[in-house]
């Protein structure tokens, strides 16, 4: 059961992780990524190909450090949003949306077609896990990754919590809340926007990394369209435009997942595993849809935030 | 080769045009980027397979493959599925707009719509593929070395008559004339006294019933399975994007287009990636003409 629990909380963490780089890209800036999952792969498929331990079949697998492979994760997440973001940030939001669906799509079909870099359907094994030859158990491990995990997003919090309250972040805001009045004050809302679209695909690249280093392989049966469904459906549980709020809904929706999942293959035989997994799906879509309609600033919702020259 | 290809691609055209119609007025009138479009042609398709499962696809009527039972069934389907988008709007969209709510958040609930109606049809058909009937057809060479199969003709032919007769619409009913004002500009409709929630209605019907054909079409040639609607998603996009948000031509001439974009790029790639094509055909439109063929704004 600990087992278990420190396994779950890395998950949650992982996906905490994606849920903050797409609050920073919807909840303050107003830009709708309906490909999550596609970045999330990218900075998977990155760091698999970089890490992994050279075999003669694949044109990849450098056997590069963990290290290497997460920066690098990160900076291919980030210019794929930064050419996706180049197009489109300039038209209506949901050509955005749009976009980034199709990004997702294109990288499920590379990933499944591109045999000698993805290793198609199988995936890659033997990914490089941060300092896993000291430890000798995989309990071990994991309590380790676990710790890694706190400290990484504690710092990631911290470091947007610095973003979003200086002049920068103040920028995106005012954007969001009303673009005319912030390019009559002479801000760029195109360039705002695609930097802060950039920096969430980064830290989605590098929750993808953090993904198959913990797990060890890459598969692309773990980047399924239904990821972005999650996140977004956590985002939304939690209040876009708080960083709480995301990972409160990243923890929520999970459980929600993770218990009807179990409660699913207890109660449905297994000839019916189909229609068992359909019931997870509709649950976070009626989720999402119900936050919605009766509750749509979410469990947490976005602080108010008065100046600091405003005092009593 | 590119004969074929450009026969196919005609086939793919149409049903993509018929289901780009929808997503198109939705963002043209609607004005948000309708997710759960694609489910409403995994639904037509399925409703009709429920139809059929009562009164059979019919005896196969010269050289088609199945009989007047099925289109029977398809129009039952194009019925019962413009209802259930209309139902859709009003328990979910309808609520949202009443709130003011931003496209945006439209789109989201349309995520949420398009998950749940998409894992009803998984909760009762499961993921098996299914047929609407098991006879066989003979292909026909219409020109040298292109083969193509009578039911594809048909189809073709009834997409047309179904395009047309929504084009008529659009151009001499007052109806439609409202819809056109809508997608013009929703205020100065209002103003004109255009009932908003009536052309609202309207469009949600009709919509629908063109993606359950679309569906029904695709069932056809030659199966039907849970994602037979999603996986034309980002074709449907791009088809309307390329003609233009809101314009029934461009809906139609996009779908056209991104049907023989994805069968041609077939002969120079390879199977596995067809389905980028659309989203690199839409890439294309975005960077060079983003208001689409027949827009004039975006």
């Amino acid at each position: 059961m600990i087992a278990y629990l420190v396994f779950f909380a890395s998950i949650v963490l992982i996906l905490g992780l994606l849920t903050l780089g797409l609050n920073l890209q919807w909840g303050f800036t107003g830009l709708f990524n309906a490909g999550v999952v596609g970045f999330y792969a990218i900075g998977a498929y990155t760091h698999a190909i970089l890490t992994a331990a050279p075999q003669p079949q694949y044109i990849g697998n450098f056997g590069l450090p963990w290290l290497v492979g997460v920066l690098a994760a990160m900076a291919a997440t980030a210019l794929a949003g930064w050419l996706i973001g180049l197009v489109t940030i300039r038209l209506r939001g949901d050509y955005l949306a749009i976009a980034t669906f199709g990004v997702a799509v294109s990288i499920q079909l590379v990933s499944l077609n591109w045999e000698p870099l993805t290793g198609g359907p199988q995936g890659l094994t033997r990914i490089a896990k941060p300092l896993a030859p000291l430890f000798e158990t995989p309990f071990g491990f994991n309590l380790w990754f676990l710790g890694l995990m706190i400290a990484i997003l504690a710092a990631t919090y911290w470091a947007l919590d610095r973003v979003l309250m200086s002049p920068w972040g103040r920028v995106l805001k005012a954007i969001r809340e009303d673009e005319t009045a912030a390019v009559a004050l002479g801000k760029s809302a195109r360039r705002f926007r695609l930097e802060a679209f950039v920096l969430g695909s980064a830290l989605m690249g590098l929750a993808g990394a953090l993904y198959v280093s913990f797990i060890g392989f890459v598969s692309p049966f773990d980047f399924l369209p239904i990821v972005t469904f999650q996140v977004w459906a956590m985002l939304i549980v939690g209040g876009s435009g708080n960083n709480r709020g995301a990972l409160l809904g990243a923890l929520v929706v999970w459980t929600i997942w993770a218990g009807s999942g179990v409660l699913v293959t207890k109660l449905v035989p297994p000839s019916r595993a189909a229609q068992g997994a359909a019931i997870q799906v509709i649950l976070i879509g009626l989720l999402l849809m119900l936050v919605l309609l009766f509750r749509p600033r979410g469990l947490i919702g976005e602080a108010a935030v008065v100046s600091r020259h405003v005092s009593d | 080769m590119v004969l074929q290809a450009l026969a196919d691609g005609i086939f793919t055209g149409a049903v993509i045009a018929l289901g780009a119609i929808g997503v198109t007025f939705t963002l043209g009138i609607m004005r948000f980027a309708n997710f759960a479009h694609s489910e409403l042609l995994t639904w037509g398709a399925y409703i009709a397979l429920f139809v059929v499962a009562f009164i059979g696809p019919g005896t196969p009527t010269g050289p088609l493959s199945f009989g007047w039972q099925l289109l029977a069934a398809a129009l039952l389907a194009a019925v019962v599925t413009g209802l259930a988008a209309w139902t859709v709007d009003a328990f979910v969209f309808r609520r949202l707009r009443r709130r003011g709510a931003m496209p945006l958040t439209m789109v989201f609930a349309a995520f949420g719509a398009a998950l749940v109606m998409r894992h009803l049809v998984v909760l009762v058909w499961g993921h098996e593929s299914r047929y609407y009937t098991r006879e066989l057809q003979m292909a026909v060479e219409l020109l040298p070395g292109v083969r193509v199969l009578p039911d594809q003709i048909f189809i073709l032919g009834l997409a047309l008559a179904a395009m047309i007769s929504l084009h008529a619409f659009l151009a001499w009913s007052r109806t439609g004339i409202a819809m056109r004002a809508m997608a013009e500009s929703p205020a100065l409709a209002q103003v004109c006294g255009v009932e908003v929630e009536a052309v609202v209605r309207l469009t949600w019907i009709i919509s629908g019933a063109l993606a359950a054909l679309a569906g029904v079409f695709v069932g056809l040639t030659p199966q039907l399975h849970p994602e037979i609607g999603f996986n034309l998603l980002l074709s449907l996009f791009a088809a309307a994007i390329l003609g233009g948000t809101g314009s029934l031509p461009g809906a139609v001439v996009g779908g056209f287009l991104v049907g023989l974009g994805e069968n041609l790029s077939l002969l120079v790639i390879s199977p596995g990636y067809k389905g980028a094509m659309p989203f690199l055909l839409l890439l294309a439109i975005l960077i060079v003409r983003p208001q689409g063929i027949f827009g004039d704004k975006v």
